[in-house]
């Protein structure tokens, strides 16, 4: 006992200490050497190929003809159900991926550093709203998209980076927090205060003032531009609590739209799955819950750290968006979530829940004890190949990665 | 006509199983409907709606999490209309702006929000309720178990380990305790005082509390131990420490003990311990005769003599006269349905005490068992396990003794039909006005029909209210349980 509630302050101490800074946009290979062609990464814990959902497929086939390796999206399905392509959760490269949770070497990947520890961590750029290939989408114009943002903005995001000190993401997000953003489901707080960082820079390094305004427009015209960032800042925030012997803080959550992971710092690296839940939400016209794919993406790393569903409190607009709840009622989710917390974080706080730091440190021992699973505020993407998202809404963790990973854990201290 | 069941479950939805209890038995009262019941599905919760034939197929795959809905009724129509209500009930919506109120779910949390909280009620699922028990003890709280099945095993571990952390246990099974005036669970509201209570047995400790405060008196604390702290097993490790606790609390001028006769090793240490106190002590061990008790204190053998002795002597309700409203009885046999168990026992005693020969489900020492054919009187506790396994408590839902009151009534042997009506906080909200609606019809025959209200004018529902509605139905009622049982004996000795 005494062992793991140490372990678990030593897990939440390095998770306040954590000093992430997006410091360059860069391609993937250069990223993660380890990345070769034909690897894809996806979100979520392994999965193969014939166990993908629909949107995963569409994108991997999007993907797969956008870095040239296959002729047309038909052509692409055929090779990776021959085996053409390696598939690896993106978990595995230091890197996460919202929804489908695409990764690939010609790429370019955000880079946030943990300063205090000295790791880093990558994300791809957040493509907007609308078709995209993060929701399955892979027609001409998502690829077009991640053409330009591999040619054009990734460059110039990354040279506007590395002409200054990087942008420090701790105060930036903790701003964001007292202006209505959670950082999963609503970023339009932080993505117009990056903006306001990065502007100056962006129009010191461009040589061309139509291309520069195009980049503002795009990064102006996306309300969840952030959740991209914070989710890098997640992952470089969490990798330095995974391996901390016998503490039970849960150091990633993801989903592949067909299994949700979790990893446990007590168990180091290993996956602990069981089948994605369905979203509980609302949905675009025309669409409804028979059009949703289950629950998808490495963007829970958001609330690992405390945010999304778990600082629901800073953003009643999305307790109303979601599920039944009042607005009113948004503040319950966050308190309900602190019972299956560590600690609060001191420098997130919440003003209109007099400044109630958002819960830390996910402890599967509390969650079992609760049966409270982690609340997730997710998008719902359709679930054929193609479409691309069809609502938003809320979801639970399953209850079972926590009771497995709680039965190796117990392992793991000497519990049998 | 067949009947309909339907099934509803309703995954990882968690209501408590008092509020689960009250929300049945609105749906069970809808017109139509034979029976309802609302229950987290645990083993021995789904036995139960299995037993009440209240489950199919649907529910087949319910676990512990989940919440069932069972409807029987008359026709689907009938049984989906009270499924709708069952859900609406359920779901409390709220209207738009009317934020719910957050409540934390576990102790941990609760804690952190209320931080100079020091005791935890514990009402959840005997399976569970050590466990939380135990995670209230490390965090300092003192605890009052009102949850039962609990094993021995744990209570004497919770104890134990209580005891070195200087916490109390109350309970399992602790139905009645006021700390510092304010009443928790079943109890009744009484005004401060210098009398402290240590009761084994909850309704016990109601009516001594009450007759006390409608003699003017006042209570301290009433602290509630638990059935089985006096049985050997647990060696009244919280009686013991409530008797520390009552002898060092300067608001605690004299303490009075309600137990059954407890096993003779433990009660030589509480005697010990009385006899090393300088307060003075009323005992009653509901169903022993005389004890041998140490100067400071004396033995009452019923809860009303107990209470008299708390008051320092005082005669209670000196003005009722047994003889001068008892009729006589139509008939030989005297049916007693209670839903008080110790007031169950307080009559048996006073019975036997005037040598009739009486049997009873719940039977003291000198009382038989039940049999049929017997001519004894019959004296029933309607609150133990055969009569409340999957329904609630009847101080909950008086409905409980709705179909023994019928048959009695109906029984030309029986000419008096004997009833507690058990009010305050945790109690039905008109025990006395279900009664009435209940006898109908019957109260006009030739059975007599005599209660007594235990309660206080404070108590939501109000004593003299509930004795006004009795009174107009034409029940005779007595002023205490006692005193009914007194009532009785006169409207037998009339009838020769």
């Amino acid at each position: 006992m005494e062992l793991i509630e140490k372990a678990n302050q030593e897990a939440l101490s390095r998770m306040l200490a954590a000093d992430p800074v997006l410091i360059d946009v860069i391609p993937a290979s250069e990223a993660i050497p380890n990345l070769k062609s034909h690897m894809i990464l996806h979100a979520g814990p392994p999965v193969a190929w014939e166990n993908m959902c629909g949107p995963m497929q569409g994108a991997i086939a999007g993907i797969a003809k956008f870095e040239g390796w296959a002729d047309s999206l038909e052509d692409a399905f055929e090779k990776a159900a021959a085996g053409a392509f390696d598939f690896h959760p993106n978990h595995h490269f230091d890197a996460v991926g919202p929804m489908t949770g695409m990764t690939t070497i010609s790429q370019p990947l955000m880079v946030v550093e943990n300063r205090k520890f000295g790791n880093k961590a990558y994300c791809a750029l957040n493509e907007g709203l609308g078709k995209v290939m993060r929701f399955g989408g892979n027609d001409d114009s998502v690829l077009e998209r991640l053409a330009w943002l591999r040619d054009d903005f990734g460059p110039a995001f990354g040279k506007a980076l590395r002409s200054g000190d990087g942008i420090p993401l701790k105060h930036l997000v903790a701003r964001g927090l007292t202006m209505g953003d959670e950082m999963h489901q609503r970023n339009v707080a932080c993505s117009g205060l990056i903006l306001r960082e990065l502007a100056p820079a962006l129009a010191r390094t461009s040589t061309d003032n139509e291309e520069l305004a195009k980049i503002l427009a795009f990064i102006g015209g996306n309300d969840q531009f952030f959740l991209n960032v914070a989710m890098a800042m997640g992952k470089a925030i969490m990798d330095p609590v995974r391996g901390i012997e016998g503490s039970s803080v849960v150091t990633a959550m993801c989903r592949n739209g067909t299994d949700f992971g979790i990893r446990v710092s007590g168990t180091g690296d290993q996956w602990f799955t069981a089948p994605v839940e369905m979203p509980e939400g609302l949905y675009f016209p025309g669409y409804t819950e028979a059009d949703a794919n289950p629950d998808m993406g490495d963007s829970t790393i958001v609330e690992t750290i405390g945010l999304g569903g778990f600082a629901m409190g800073a953003a009643p607009a999305v307790a109303g968006f979601v599920g039944a709840g009042a607005a009113s009622d948004a503040g319950n989710f966050t308190r309900t979530m602190s019972e299956i917390t560590t600690g609060e974080n001191p420098e997130w706080t919440i003003p209109a829940m007099d400044y109630l730091g958002v819960p830390t440190g996910i402890d599967i021992r509390m969650v079992l004890d609760t049966g409270l699973a982690p609340t997730i505020n997710t998008g719902i993407a359709h679930k054929e190949p193609g479409v691309g998202q069809v609502g938003a809404g809320v979801v639970r963790a399953p209850m079972k990665c926590f009771e497995q990973a709680l039965i190796a854990f117990a392992e793991s201290v000497g519990v049998k | 006509m067949s009947s309909v069941i339907i099934n509803e479950v309703r995954p990882g939805f968690y209501l408590d199983s008092v509020a689960l209890m009250r929300y049945s038995k609105s749906i069970a009262g809808l017109d139509g409907v034979e029976e309802a019941a609302m229950m987290m599905a645990s083993p021995s919760n789904r036995q139960i709606m299995f037993d009440a034939g209240l489950l199919n197929d649907v529910s087949a795959g319910a676990e512990g999490g989940d919440l069932i809905i069972g409807i029987r009724a008359c026709d689907a129509n009938t049984a989906e209309a009270a499924r709708a209500e069952a859900n609406l009930i359920l779901d409390q919506p709220t209207t738009s702006g009317q934020g719910e109120t957050w409540r934390p779910k576990s102790i941990r949390a609760a804690v952190k929000a209320s931080p100079d909280a020091n005791l935890a009620l514990i009402s959840v699922a005997g399976d569970f309720a050590a466990a939380e028990a135990r995670k209230s003890l490390r965090r300092g709280l003192h605890v009052m178990m009102f949850s039962d099945n609990v094993s021995i095993a744990d209570e004497l571990s919770l104890k134990q380990e209580a005891r070195e952390l200087g916490l109390l246990v109350m309970g399992p099974d602790c139905g009645t305790a006021i700390i510092n005036g304010t009443p928790l669970a079943f109890a009744n509201v009484v005004p401060k005082g210098g009398i402290g209570v240590i009761g084994a047995s909850g309704t016990g400790t109601q009516e001594i509390t009450c007759l006390i405060a409608q003699g003017g008196g006042g209570i301290s604390q009433a602290l509630g131990v638990g059935g089985r702290d006096l049985k050997d097993e647990i060696g009244g490790i919280t009686t013991l420490m409530a008797l520390d606790a009552l002898d060092a609390d300067p608001d605690t001028r004299h303490i009075v003990l309600i137990s059954k006769p407890p096993a003779k090793a433990v009660a030589d240490k509480v005697v010990a311990r009385i006899g090393a106190s300088k307060k003075t002590f009323t005992v009653c061990f509901i169903g022993a005769t005389d004890w041998d008790l140490p100067a400071n204190a004396r033995f009452a053998s019923s809860l009303k003599t107990a209470s008299e002795h708390a008051l320092g002597g005082k005669a209670l309700f000196a003005n009722f006269n047994a003889n001068a409203i008892a009729k006589p009885a139509s008939a030989a046999k005297v049916c007693g349905l209670f839903s008080g168990g110790t007031l169950c026992a307080e009559v048996q005693t006073l019975f036997i005490n005037a040598g009739l020969t009486v049997m009873s489900n719940a039977a003291i020492p000198g009382v038989d068992a039940l049999s049929e054919n017997s001519t004894a009187h019959t004296i029933i506790d309607l609150g133990s396990d055969e009569y409340t396994q999957g329904r609630p408590h009847p101080m909950i839902d008086p409905s409980v003794r709705d179909q023994a009151l019928a048959t009695a009534m109906a029984d030309p042997s029986v000419g008096i039909v004997l009833v507690d009506v058990v009010i305050g906080y945790g109690a039905h909200e008109d025990p006395a006005g279900h009664l009435v609606a209940s006898l109908g019809a019957s109260l006009s025959g030739s059975t007599l029909v005599i209660a007594s209200v235990t309660g206080t004018d404070g108590d939501p529902q109000g004593r003299l209210s509930q004795i006004s509605k009795l009174e107009t139905a034409g029940i005779l009622v007595a002023p205490s349980n006692a005193d009914a049982a007194e009532l009785a004996l006169a409207c037998l000795k009339l009838a020769g």
